[in-house]
């Protein structure tokens, strides 16, 4: 198993969600999140001061799958959250040793 | 009057939090600054030519002349350098006070239509032609003696003749119910439709952030109305008493009502349902306020409530996203008080035995207020909209409106997702 986690611009939440359940995903984690990454921050000025704004919003997505459903959904992720920009973020897979499901107890692939 | 107009002029940041609370968290600055711009540039337009256009010498019956008395000149002292008294013993230059803060209020209203996703400049210049084209010919032709007025020129005069050089069934508008209300609310449903709905309308939770920040904006309104409705009889005499109980009565008739109508169909009697009717209320009132009695004010708040609270559903039906309910409350309860004068007036309305001559000319005022205001609404939201452009981006309506556009968040604490780190000054 595998967990794909997505760092996406929030205003593209709606369509990686849609895409992804268009895709089968069944279920998925979404947490707000704040960061920078290649590009930096950047700063503004308020009221006469400059402000260096270096932590910027961010949501982040994520999804347990099937070893080999690993790369269709980060597919899924980059098309629909891609718009080309600075600031479009990244997504990443890491193996997963075991998952459980609360309700029933069950283990492994099954609790997908 | 100086007290009345300082009410009504309250009555727009009353607005402001009444629609702030109504948004969400991350839109409730832009929301306020739509008030707040709408004071600043509807005052500056009102010196230069909004007076002149809706108080000057007649054009056609449609609109005052706006060089006339531009920059108010004439309009404040005689020839020999006293002030001027209007006709109700009043210096003019109170009187311009007063009615300034009409044309705030009204301009103010429709942003309720437009929440959560427009260009901030393209909101201030809109409010700068609309009430140049719509609000002050409106206020022209309904208080400036042309053709929505009872003058022997007028369109009542044309339909059941003239008395003494006056319509024989003059129409009655106290305070505004065409003029802010009908206008207000047809121009949030012509704007709602060109601006198009928000991302996620109808789909995702678009609840109101902050519900005592609505129901502190319903109370700043309602006690500023006062000054609106009771201002209106120009003078603090009975007439102005009567308009002041009407008010509180019809407003406490709509406050059940909505809330009744709102537990049969939903289960749940809201704040939000209470600080609405509180509006609807005062809405229907409005134009009815120093016609009819405390009895007839009872039922025209009761119907104004039960109506509203059903007709705010039907943007869902529809698919409008007239955000905050313009339409809903300002136009159908418009529409109500000025149609319902014609059962309601203790003289010339319909239950009254007085026939239904009245309420032909209710109708007839309140349909052509509507279709002058639609039209002249379209004409301007269509240029905006081709040269400016409405919304903002995509990016910016997600993120949230206030940080997009006004680089703040009402909830600093919150920031928003942001963290800053290093203040250079």
């Amino acid at each position: 198993m595998k967990l794909v986690t997505g760092i996406i611009q929030p205003h593209r939440l709606d369509d990686v969600k849609s895409a992804l359940e268009a895709a089968g995903v069944r279920g998925m984690t979404v947490s707000e999140a704040s960061g920078y990454g290649r590009q930096k921050g950047h700063t503004e000025v308020y009221r006469g001061a400059e402000y260096t704004v270096d932590l910027v919003p961010k949501v982040r997505i994520e999804v347990l799958v099937e070893d080999d459903d690993a790369s269709v959904v980060t597919g899924v992720i980059v098309q629909a959250a891609q718009t080309g920009k600075i600031g479009d973020g990244k997504v990443w897979t890491v193996a997963v040793d075991d998952v459980a499901r609360v309700r029933t107890g069950e283990h492994g692939a099954q609790a997908l | 009057m100086l007290m009345s107009a300082s009410l009504v002029l309250l009555m727009t940041p009353g607005l402001a939090f009444f629609y702030g609370g109504m948004v969400r968290s991350k839109s409730v600055l832009n929301m306020m600054m739509m008030s707040f711009g709408a004071i600043a540039v509807v005052v500056v337009v009102y010196v230069l030519w909004g007076w002149s256009m809706s108080y000057g010498s007649d054009i056609a019956g449609i609109v005052g002349n706006p060089v006339d008395q531009f920059g108010l000149q004439g309009a404040i002292y005689d020839d020999a350098g006293e002030f001027l008294i209007d006709d109700y013993g009043v210096p003019a230059v109170v009187g311009i006070g007063f009615q300034v803060t009409f044309a705030i209020i009204t301009t103010a209203l429709i942003s309720g239509a437009i929440a959560d996703r427009v260009k901030y400049g393209s909101w201030l210049v809109f409010t700068g032609i609309w009430v140049t084209l719509s609000y002050f010919p409106i206020a022209h032709m309904v208080w400036g003696g042309g053709l929505l007025s009872g003058s022997e020129d007028g369109l009542a005069a044309m339909i059941f003749g003239t008395t003494d050089g006056a319509a024989t069934v003059a129409p009655i508008d106290f305070a505004g119910g065409t003029v802010v209300h009908i206008n207000a609310g047809v121009a949030g449903l012509v704007l709602a439709l060109l601006v198009g709905a928000r991302k996620g309308f109808g789909k995702e939770p678009m609840r109101p952030h902050n519900l005592p920040f609505v129901m502190l904006g319903a109370a700043l309104l309602w006690f500023g109305w006062f000054g609106f409705n009771a201002g209106s009889a120009f003078t603090a005499d009975g007439a102005a008493g009567l308009a002041w109980l009407n008010t509180t009565v019809a407003t406490a008739a709509a406050i059940l009502a909505w809330l009744v109508t709102e537990k049969i169909r939903d289960g749940h009697a809201t704040s939000l349902g209470a600080a609405s009717g509180v509006v609807a209320g005062l809405v229907a009132i409005t134009p009815a306020a120093g016609s009819v009695s405390p009895i007839g004010s009872l039922a025209l708040g009761a119907v104004a409530g039960a109506l509203c609270a059903l007709a705010v559903g039907l943007k869902y039906r529809l698919g409008f996203d007239d955000s905050l309910d313009v339409v809903g409350v300002h136009l159908v309860g418009g529409l109500v008080g000025t149609i319902l004068i014609g059962f309601l007036a203790t003289d010339g309305g319909l239950l009254y035995g007085d026939g239904a001559r009245l309420l032909v000319v209710q109708i007839v005022i309140a349909l052509v207020a509507v279709l002058f205001s639609g039209v002249v609404t379209l004409v301007v939201g269509l240029i905006i909209k081709s040269t400016l452009g409405w919304r903002v981006t995509e990016e910016a309506e997600v993120g949230g409106i206030d940080l997009a556009v006004h680089g703040e968040s009402g909830y600093e604490t919150l920031g928003g997702g942001r963290v800053i780190t290093e203040v250079r000054s």
